[in-house]
């Protein structure tokens, strides 16, 4: 399936785009989309494990992936 | 209750008019603003921007949070985004309550939480002319964070 990932601040810069598709397996659980994007290049600097949202929640690293959810990748929040 | 992400500068005259009524007997604003300085550096303003979406779903939550532990639905947020120099208001609570301590206690755990959970980000602005995404310094590994996540699991 092919998934959009939203990137924000800090990891959009650190990629250089604000959004990706990428390519997974049915059945790919967040930490799978998070190795796809630590894999590419500008990505060295992300955290191992950085905050991830599923269709506007915070998801956990096991939590499955379904064709068509809107994934986001969270940096560090500073709002206030 | 009320949340909202806004563009332009915030009227916290008229926030308080929204919570006000003979049914409360205390009103805590709480705002933020753009300090001059963080971490030891001149700054001269701060962009702010957000997962807006995202962002909206959080700050109500929080709101709604609040009214139901305290049993006041007379709590409103705003959180603006975009370009604000120093001195401006970037976010405003605004909570009334029948009685003093819990409108305090509203106060404080909506910008609490607000800090922990809604995804905005500040790009800072400094004198000598760079800018930084704030919390990015140490993006890596270690960068996860301190204290509770947002999914309440400790880091």
């Amino acid at each position: 399936m092919t998934l959009t990932v939203l990137l924000f601040a800090s990891y959009a810069d650190a990629l250089g785009t604000s959004s990706l598709a990428l390519q997974l397996p049915a059945e790919a659980r967040v930490s799978d989309l998070v190795a796809q994007v630590r894999a590419l290049p500008g990505a060295e600097g992300l955290p191992l494990a950085p905050l991830v949202a599923v269709n506007q929640r915070y998801a956990r690293s096991d939590q499955r992936l379904s064709a068509g959810d809107e994934v986001a990748l969270i940096p560090p929040v500073a709002g206030g | 209750m009320r949340s909202a992400l806004v563009h332009a500068p915030i009227d916290v005259s008229a926030l308080i008019a929204e919570v006000s009524g003979a049914r409360n007997g205390a009103i805590v604003v709480f705002l933020g603003t753009v300090r001059e300085v963080n971490d030891g550096r001149a700054v001269t303003g701060i962009d702010y921007r957000a997962y807006e979406a995202m962002a909206e779903r959080e700050l109500a939550a929080i709101a709604g949070e609040a009214a139901e532990r305290w049993g006041s639905p007379d709590v409103v947020v705003e959180h603006r985004l975009g370009a604000l120099t120093l001195g401006e208001v970037s976010v405003a609570i605004v909570a009334a309550h029948p009685r003093r301590a819990p409108a305090f206690e509203v106060g404080r755990f909506v910008i609490e939480e607000l800090k922990r959970r809604v995804p905005v980000w500040k790009l800072e602005h400094y004198v000598d002319g760079t800018r930084e995404w704030v919390g990015s310094t140490a993006i890596g590994p270690e960068a996860s964070g301190v204290g509770r996540g947002p999914l309440g699991e400790s880091r």
